[in-house]
């Protein structure tokens, strides 16, 4: 349907017709998103336009106050370990997953990658009724070890894809001129999967940073965490304050994507000058 | 090393080169495994294990075998016909006599009560009553203190409970039960809820995903096609999105949607509507949010399959005389039906478990099946029928994994 000199009127109407409704679309997918942005920064608590004035008490209660202080303690607190977990369990799954012998693959990889499949009620309960068991509810390691299975996907996926077109003569040739296994790993694949992980260890991060369900029903009040306040904030009543924390949220999100995207340049760039 | 191997080997005789090769291979897939292995470890501990856990619990439930045993034990001479011998009745009252002093009463009731509603508070009233009767003969006295235990039904309860399995929960799933001669019946209609449940659960999963279609594939079109500049600038606003919390914008739709959110403010400015529509709590809201969420998951396997549909074909096409709708719709369509189906399955086995977006925009009939396994484990604490209804959910979405992995391969999962 693309628009050419020669094309009749009818074409003409269906190219701008499907224009139309790109642009729509698109702006369904964005427009959510920016449109509560100001609203956080209202200086009365109402969500509609026009505002009345511009404040940042809504932040100031986001920061300063001890309810959403230690939330935001413990998401990050949560995250970072769950993040330096799941990425050393998921690089070194994936520097074995990767290799030309590794026997079953298939299969591996589908459970290993099934925590991001299996509805998150699903994990959240049955997490639930095994740690009822062992004692882990309400504590900061039972809800780091659950993060860091939710996260692990990510750092596989991330990692393998790297590690595709991953030149394996590369490593025996270090082996070959007598580097020590160890050495070879630093020195000659790390450097190479490293964007691989950097990214994955992101998109961990956000995953954890995000998780609400599994939070809700494994942790306690002492271990809130930033996505569990906001989810039992929106269900009694929503404020303000919650915008301004779906708005760092936002944020967060979109400052993690614009780092992985600059890694995928630069390793490109990297690649492409080893090409040549 | 392989190659020196065979170099090697060649010099000696053939067997040793063989089993050279296979010593080689062993090693290194057991290099190869032994990096795994911890993950896999990981993964099978802390999440297969527990929901293979969850499953079982959705078939074993022990309450009355563990905490009623003679009663159990003295019905297995039972022909199941009558009302039980003396006998039985003696073991019941020694049960309930030793579950009042253990304080287990409670758990027994309610155990009882699931399957035969009201019961429950009967259970908990005869055991208060039998404590202070010291001898029998029991069958009179205890048909006397309550009606209940002439009644057939609950004498049938306490022999399916001499198995520690039962299939209760499963049957309650879908809406059937245990008569009182345990043949299996449909809920009464007061309780038959969750086939409506699973069918709206059904429902809402293949409005959100044909949505999501009929938005992407365009979409998706546009981006496929567009100069590589624009497109990425585009694509851009489908990443930015599919990597934003879930819960910072099911928060956006609520503030959006409200009575008088912005959505409402701009709709009467247009004059579409003449006073504040009810868009959140309901079927529009969960719809409109999860189709908002689920959109690029839709939208970027159509996109990546396109991208590799030369434009070839379709001028080809053209050249032989096909008008463009037909072109498009006998070459270039069909050539899509990969993406499309990687696509639409993928979204509709994620829409299957969703619970956030329902729970927090839905209404009281917009919640699938997700929010009634929480509401089993959180406020019911009927952990059976939260297991069981996690179970048919589960196997459901495993089900449709596993279609989703032999049609496109869980490595082509990507993340935007």
């Amino acid at each position: 349907m693309a628009r050419h000199m020669y094309a009749s009127p009818v074409e003409k109407g269906w190219y701008y017709l499907h224009r139309l409704f790109c642009g729509v679309v698109l702006l369904y997918l964005i427009a959510p998103i920016l449109a509560i942005i100001p609203l956080s920064f209202n200086s009365v608590p109402f969500f509609t336009y026009p505002m009345s004035g511009w404040s940042l008490r809504w932040y100031e209660e986001f920061f300063l106050t001890d309810r959403w202080q230690g939330a935001l303690y413990n998401s990050i607190l949560v995250a970072v370990s769950a993040t330096l977990l799941s990425t050393a369990l998921g690089t070194l799954a994936a520097l074995g997953l990767s290799r030309p012998t590794f026997p079953w693959r298939t299969a591996v990889m589908g459970l290993l990658i099934s925590p991001m499949i299996v509805p998150g009620i699903i994990t959240a309960v049955a997490v639930y009724f095994f740690y009822a068991d062992i004692g882990l509810l309400n504590s900061y390691t039972g809800l780091i070890v659950a993060h860091t299975t939710l996260a692990t996907p990510f750092v596989v996926i991330a990692v393998t894809a790297t590690l595709a077109g991953f030149d394996h003569s590369l490593t025996r040739a270090a082996a070959g001129l007598g580097a020590p296994p160890i050495t070879v790993f630093f020195k000659v694949i790390l450097p190479l999967i490293l964007p691989g992980m950097i990214a994955g260890s992101l998109f961990a991060f956000l995953t954890s940073f995000d998780e609400v369900i599994v939070a809700l029903f494994i942790a306690s009040a002492e271990q809130r965490t930033l996505p569990r306040v906001m989810f039992s904030g929106i269900r009694e009543q929503i404020n303000p304050t919650i915008i301004a924390g779906a708005t760092v949220l936002t944020l967060f999100s979109v400052v993690v994507l614009a780092v992985v995207e600059l890694l995928r340049r630069r390793s490109e760039r990297l690649r492409g000058i080893r090409d040549t | 090393m392989a190659i020196i191997a065979v170099q090697s080997a060649r010099s000696s005789n053939g067997m040793s080169l063989r089993m050279k090769l296979q010593r080689v291979e062993r090693r290194h897939k057991f290099k190869a495994f032994v990096l795994v292995l911890p993950l896999v470890l990981f993964v099978l501990i802390t999440f297969v294990f527990p929901i293979g856990r969850m499953m079982f619990s959705a078939i074993h439930d022990d309450t009355l075998l563990t905490l009623m045993p003679r009663t159990t034990a003295a019905l297995s001479a039972w022909d199941g016909k009558d009302l039980p011998d003396e006998r039985a009745y003696a073991a019941l009252a020694e049960d309930l006599k030793q579950a009042w002093a253990h304080k287990t009463t409670g758990v027994i009731a309610k155990r009882v009560n699931y399957e035969l509603a009201g019961a429950g508070s009967q259970v908990t009233s005869s055991a208060r009553k039998l404590s202070t009767l010291s001898a029998g003969p029991y069958k009179a006295a205890l048909i006397e203190i309550n009606p209940l235990w002439g009644q057939h039904d609950v004498w049938s309860l306490l022999n399916r409970g001499r198995s520690a399995y039962t299939a209760y929960y499963l049957l309650r799933s879908v809406d059937y039960q245990y008569g009182p001669d345990s043949q299996i019946v449909a809920s009464p209609p007061q309780y038959s809820v969750f086939r409506d449940v699973f069918l709206r659960t059904l429902g809402i999963s293949i409005g959100v995903t044909a949505a999501t279609l009929l938005l992407g594939f365009p979409v998706a079109y546009l981006l496929a096609t567009l100069p590589p500049q624009t497109s990425n600038l585009l694509m851009i606003m489908v990443v930015v999105p599919f990597w934003i919390s879930a819960l910072a914008r099911t928060t956006a739709w609520v503030v959006l949607l409200q009575e008088h959110g912005v959505v409402n403010d701009v709709l009467m400015a247009l004059h579409v509507i003449s006073q504040p529509a009810e868009l959140v709590y309901n079927r529009v809201g969960t719809v409109l949010a999860m189709t908002h969420i689920q959109l690029p998951f839709t939208l970027l396997p159509i996109y990546s399959v396109m991208k590799t549909i030369s434009p070839n074909y379709v001028r080809a096409a053209r050249s032989l005389g096909a008008g463009p709708f037909y072109a498009f719709w006998k070459v270039y369509f069909p050539q899509t039906l990969p993406g499309v189906a990687a696509g639409c399955l993928l979204s509709f086995i994620l829409c299957l478990g969703y619970y956030l977006t329902p729970a927090l925009v839905g209404g009281a009939n917009d919640q699938m099946v997700s929010y009634f396994v929480a509401h089993y484990t959180n406020e019911d604490l009927n952990w059976g029928m939260a297991s069981a209804l996690g179970a048919i959910l589960l196997t459901a979405t495993l089900l449709l994994y596993y279609i989703y992995n032999r049609l496109v391969g869980v490595d082509q999962l990507k993340m935007g």
